[in-house]
């Protein structure tokens, strides 16, 4: 029971976190680009739920989730989103490299696919330095087509690697539904050219993605290498916000998909195991607040000074940046 | 001890595999030992750090970034330098941004190795020389040896250096020997200049396999009262600006020589450095020696004319020498 609440707070910190998060880009308080996966919490925290807190992830352009389900702090990502020097980055990613490394995060690109051989090889790196750490790499139905994709799957297999790549299938990449853009009818399917073991679930029930992601954790653990998960999920909202209408028109789509919405079933599920109504109210009170405490702390924050646009190139400052005055 | 480039490239790998067990090498068919580079490592450390890859070279490059971010340090062996092109998603978005955008919190300590094979007849896709390009790409340290002490003292710092270190390797040069110490610490700092050639009228900045043909023509012309000095930037990334313009300030007369294709060659960057910040010093407009903008053809008799050579060096060593503005 702890789990499923613990989960169900991690779920409604993304879906609160990323409503609020539109709002303030609305309001012009957040500068950029911005991706949200709403619709998609059961799928990333019961991915994140299998891990361990040592555990890495490689994540998404489309990944605020992805920390906040690996129970990142949330100031520091709002900070980030709105462009300030506290923010987890410095203020020099943003919306689609909202990683927090302190959590096992190692990047969210957003270069679609481009996240998936940095998993393979992080996980090279705990199986060559004899520990016993996963990484979880998270990727799209669109990510499948990449030949980033199909060169990380063989090389997870053939070095047995441990690792776990785990597919939302939120239906589209950007506009192109997968039915229309993927050869195959499940993104598992793909595993079998590799002799990988795959699994598909139901992207918006939080145990099933947990079980089966735990089970794909666990093989990868015990040195017998890596599975795909396939989560079945959907996207509520359009690529990006500011994007205007791009998705064909989905006609009862979204509707059958908002019936079966995630955090509403977890809900259900937990009332139904006995759970109680009070402790969930409580939960989105205090998630409330922890949300609108980082909107807070990003508004106070300082936005970085122009000198820091030359941090980070490299580990030290190098000499070529030294004659560099700002025109402004 | 007279050791070649590519024993030195090899005795670089083995010390450094040995001093630190997080370096390890990847790369396609390394194990075989196709170019000599590798001879030994095997036997001494075993098929996991000298692992032979799959012809995935987007997958395996990314993945020594995976496994740098975790603490690993890979030497990635790309075979020839145009075999890094299926992985310059990984190079350039991945490799050269991860530590930045994510404000510091990712170190990438890895190397990739990439030979260039021009002047062998083996057509436009394998002769690239494509150093100028990364230079354009903040986050890429660059180093591009002219010699087997540079290439063993500068591939080891490379090694041990926290940043992504692309190593150029001049195939042009893999006969040459050179009297190497056996000290196990024997670097090249990055971001270092090496004067070659003292000189006073001359200054001739040169690329990688371009030193040796600067240092043959500037004995040629010293026959005729020429004194010229060669400069050898050594890394691109970082440059060192202030060995070149000190040169340039004494000399006033410069040529850029650089095996790459001149249009945005490292030759022109270094001119261009070279004119904003030392115009007043200069007695003659800066010459580029550079490889014509056309691809690199089969047939020998037309490749071979295309690259630097001693005698185009000598026609503009002579051009800057005797040019006059009056």
């Amino acid at each position: 029971m702890d789990i499923l609440y613990e989960s169900y707070l991690r779920m409604v910190r993304i879906r609160f976190f990323e409503t609020r998060a539109e709002q303030c880009h609305a309001k012009g308080e957040i500068p950029g680009a911005l991706h949200t996966a709403t619709g998609q919490e059961a799928a990333v925290v019961g991915a994140c739920m299998a891990l361990r807190t040592d555990d890495y992830m490689v994540g998404t352009h489309r990944s605020h989730g992805h920390p906040i389900g690996k129970n990142a702090e949330l100031k520091p990502l709002m900070a980030e989103l709105f462009a300030r020097e506290t923010g987890v980055c410095g203020g020099k990613g943003g919306s689609m490299h909202l990683s927090d490394f302190s959590v096992g995060s190692l990047g969210e690109s957003s270069i679609v696919g481009s996240g998936i051989p940095v998993a393979v090889g992080a996980a090279l790196g705990s199986q060559m330095a004899g520990n016993d750490k996963v990484t979880l790499c998270f990727f799209g139905d669109g990510a499948s087509n990449e030949g980033a994709f199909h060169e990380s799957m063989n090389l997870a297999s053939i070095w047995t690697l441990p690792v776990v790549f785990f597919c939302e299938n939120n239906a589209y990449a950007v506009s192109t539904p997968a039915a229309q853009a993927v050869s195959v009818e499940n993104i598992a399917d793909r595993a079998a050219a590799y002799s990988m073991p795959s699994e598909i679930v139901d992207g918006q029930d939080l145990e099933a993605v947990l079980a089966a992601t735990e089970r794909a954790v666990s093989r990868a653990r015990s040195g017998n290498g890596p599975t795909l998960v396939e989560a079945k999920t959907y996207r509520y909202a359009e690529h990006a916000v500011n994007m205007g209408r791009i998705l064909v028109d989905r006609g009862e789509e979204l509707e059958q998909w908002l019936a079966r919405d995630p955090i509403d079933l977890l809900r259900r599920k937990i009332l139904e195991s006995g759970g109680s109504e009070q402790a969930l109210l409580e939960i989105e009170e205090q998630v409330s607040a922890e949300v609108e405490a980082a909107i807070e702390f990003a508004r106070a924050s300082e936005f970085p000074e122009v000198a820091s646009a030359f941090d980070d190139v490299f580990s030290h400052r190098i000499e070529s940046f030294r004659d560099f005055v700002p025109s402004v | 001890m007279r050791v070649s480039f590519i024993e030195a490239i090899r005795q670089a790998q083995y010390e450094e595999l040995k001093r630190d067990d997080r370096v390890f090498l990847m790369g396609e068919d390394i194990v075989s030992n196709v170019f000599g580079t590798t001879t030994g490592l095997l036997e001494a450390f075993g098929a996991a750090r000298i692992r032979d890859t799959p012809i995935s070279e987007e997958g395996f490059v990314g993945a020594a970034a995976g496994a740098s971010m975790v603490g690993m340090r890979p030497i990635v062996d790309l075979t020839i330098a145009p075999f890094v092109y299926p992985a310059m998603d990984q190079v350039c978005s991945i490799i050269a941004k991860s530590s930045y955008i994510y404000g510091g919190q990712a170190k990438l300590p890895l190397v990739l190795r990439m030979c260039m094979f021009y002047g062998n007849a083996n057509a436009a896709q394998h002769s690239d020389r494509p150093y100028p390009m990364f230079m354009g790409m903040p986050g890429l340290k660059i180093i591009v040896p002219s010699c087997p002490s540079d290439m063993k003292g500068l591939l080891k710092s490379a090694i041990r250096d926290d940043d992504p270190v692309l190593s150029f390797e001049d195939g042009t040069l893999w006969s040459q020997k050179d009297e190497i110490t056996d000290d196990e610490d024997h670097l090249v700092p990055l971001g270092v200049a090496d004067v070659k050639r003292q000189g006073t009228d001359v200054t001739i900045v040169a690329i990688g396999g371009a030193v040796p043909l600067a240092i043959k023509a500037a004995k040629a012309v010293a026959a005729d009262g020429v004194s010229v000095e060669v400069v050898d930037p050594r890394t691109l990334v970082p440059l060192d600006c202030e060995t070149i313009l000190a040169s340039v300030r004494k000399t006033g007369r410069v040529i850029t020589v650089d095996p790459a294709h001149e249009a945005c060659s490292v030759a022109s960057e270094i001119s261009a450095m070279i004119a904003e910040r030392a115009f007043p010093f200069l007695e003659a407009p800066i010459l580029r020696v550079a490889t014509p903008n056309t691809h690199i053809p089969f047939c020998p008799s037309i490749e071979k004319v295309l690259f630097p050579t001693v005698e185009r060096i000598v026609t503009a060593i002579n051009t800057v020498k005797n040019y006059s503005s009056q």
